[in-house]
């Protein structure tokens, strides 16, 4: 069953790590796209540079700023193709953010 | 029989529909035919055998079945431990931390308690079709999001086991506060679980402590007001249960079984002797502090180290606690108060008290000390 990822933080979440700390966490992210199970993933760009569109009446609209006004900020995301929750779960859990204060959001994909 | 279906068919409405099937043809059969020598195997080999009958009929139903090409189930597969190990599977399937808490308590009172879906609603005070959307949110999300239907693997097994122990305790508690058949139901689900897992002293732990705590329930009120325990008529209490919780605490201990289930059953059985060891209960509790860190179980060893006769060391333990909002809290700061001869502060305390009571019986037995003062 495919498993998105969603990787939710607090912006500067990583700030108090030390050089080879970060090293680490870095190396951390990458060593989950080795995994067998891996599909995809992305990382997006600070909040700073989010764009929320809309379109009313045929009209688009565009505001500054990301879709959800909250603490956390949406980061990133894999996608996994894992046996159950369980499996899906320890992966999520291996997520570094998930460590440094911030919050996974697991789903199954839609697979038509 | 559920559990076993459930994890042949990974799909609770089919499971129950299949259960039915089989309960009306034995309901058929068994007069004319005479009931079979292992009832529970037949009704589990009815069953599937209809829910494989019906799913070939049903194409668009093998996607949610687990095994497509399922040989006819023969009366000879079935034996005690593969149907023990599903309803094992099944026990932690509901329990799983994914599901809402208040979904683990419905699941399980429903597949393993076997209560009905409007039973599970008039013991939570819900209407039913709140517990049934309750229900079938728990079921389509264990189908959707893939909970396995398996006993987890050993390096979670101790997180999951407590997640299963917290929801039996739950029940249990629920029905602590009045409704006695939950109490019962969730005992009985100790004992399914002691049954399964016979090698978990915690397991064993907590089934004492409900057995020990349910004995005692018949003396808990008189005329409807709070008796305390060292007021309570002994006479009242159920003997044969306590013996059966010690022999459960008896059966954790020898596990070595020291976390908090074992250690409030001691405490539990402790109480209930006729001298009580206010000392070794007092010790006790500490244990218990130190591996749950809470300042409720560190309020409750300051009680039993005023039991203990060191009262002054009680009051210093319970002013060190930041408990303001738990009513508790300042009415055995109350007692500790009364003892050491200090009615005026006394009173403040039990006054505390009484304006964060929650029920008429509670504020009936402060009024009562208040007087008494």
């Amino acid at each position: 069953m495919k498993y998105a990822m969603l990787i939710n933080y607090e912006p500067g979440h990583t700030d108090a790590l030390s050089e080879d700390e970060f090293k680490a966490m870095f190396a951390e992210y990458t060593a989950l796209r080795d995994d067998p199970r891996y599909i995809a993933s992305a990382e997006l760009q600070p909040i700073e540079t989010a764009t929320t569109v809309r379109v009313q009446d045929g009209q688009t609209l565009t505001t500054d700023g990301p879709f959800a006004d909250t603490k956390e900020v949406f980061g990133g995301y894999y996608v996994f193709d894992a046996d159950n929750l369980d499996q899906a779960i320890e992966l999520a859990a291996r997520i570094p953010a998930a460590s440094l204060g911030g919050a996974i959001e697991v789903r199954p994909l839609v697979e038509r | 029989m559920l559990a076993s279906l459930v994890g042949f068919l990974g799909d609770f409405d089919l499971a129950e529909e299949a259960a039915q099937e089989a309960f009306a043809v034995a309901a058929e059969r068994w007069p004319r035919d005479g009931v079979p020598a292992n009832p529970g195997a037949w009704l589990t080999v009815t069953a599937r055998n209809r829910a494989i009958d019906r799913i070939r009929r049903e194409r668009t139903l093998a996607a949610k079945t687990r095994q497509l090409e399922v040989p006819e189930a023969t009366m000879d597969e079935l034996d005690d431990t593969v149907i023990d190990d599903e309803r094992l599977e099944l026990i932690f399937t509901c329990c799983h931390p994914a599901l809402a808490l208040e979904a683990q308590v419905a699941l399980t009172l429903r597949a393993l308690g076997g209560l009905t879906t409007e039973e599970i609603a008039r013991s939570f005070l819900v209407a039913e079709e709140t517990m049934k959307r309750r229900l079938s949110r728990a079921k389509a999300k264990i189908k959707a999001t893939g909970v396995p239907f398996a006993v987890p693997p050993d390096h979670l097994l101790p997180d999951r086991l407590d997640g299963v122990l917290a929801v039996v305790y739950l029940i249990y508690n629920e029905g602590y506060s009045g409704r006695v058949d939950l109490a019962a139901e969730a005992i009985r689900l100790g004992r399914v679980l002691v049954a399964l897992m016979p090698d978990e002293a915690e397991v064993h732990g907590l089934l004492a402590l409900m057995q020990i705590h349910h004995a005692r329930r018949n003396a808990r009120f008189a005329d409807g007001d709070l008796v305390l325990l060292e007021d309570q008529d002994r006479s009242l209490w159920d003997a044969e249960e306590i013996g059966a919780g010690r022999t459960a605490l008896e059966r954790a201990l020898a596990l070595r079984g020291r976390g908090p289930y074992v250690l409030q059953a001691a405490i539990a059985s402790l109480q209930s002797d006729d001298e009580i060891d206010w000392p070794e209960i007092a010790a006790l509790y500490e244990q218990l502090v130190q591996i749950t860190g809470s300042p409720v179980v560190e309020l409750n060893r300051a009680v039993a180290v005023a039991e203990a006769g060191r009262t002054e060391q009680a009051l210093e333990i319970v002013d060190g606690l930041h408990l303001d909002d738990y009513q508790y809290l300042h009415s055995s700061r109350g007692e500790l108060l009364r003892r050491l001869g200090r009615p005026v502060e006394a009173r403040a305390a039990y006054e505390r008290a009484l304006e964060l009571a929650r029920s008429e019986r509670e504020r009936r037995f402060l009024k009562r000390r208040i007087a008494e003062l």
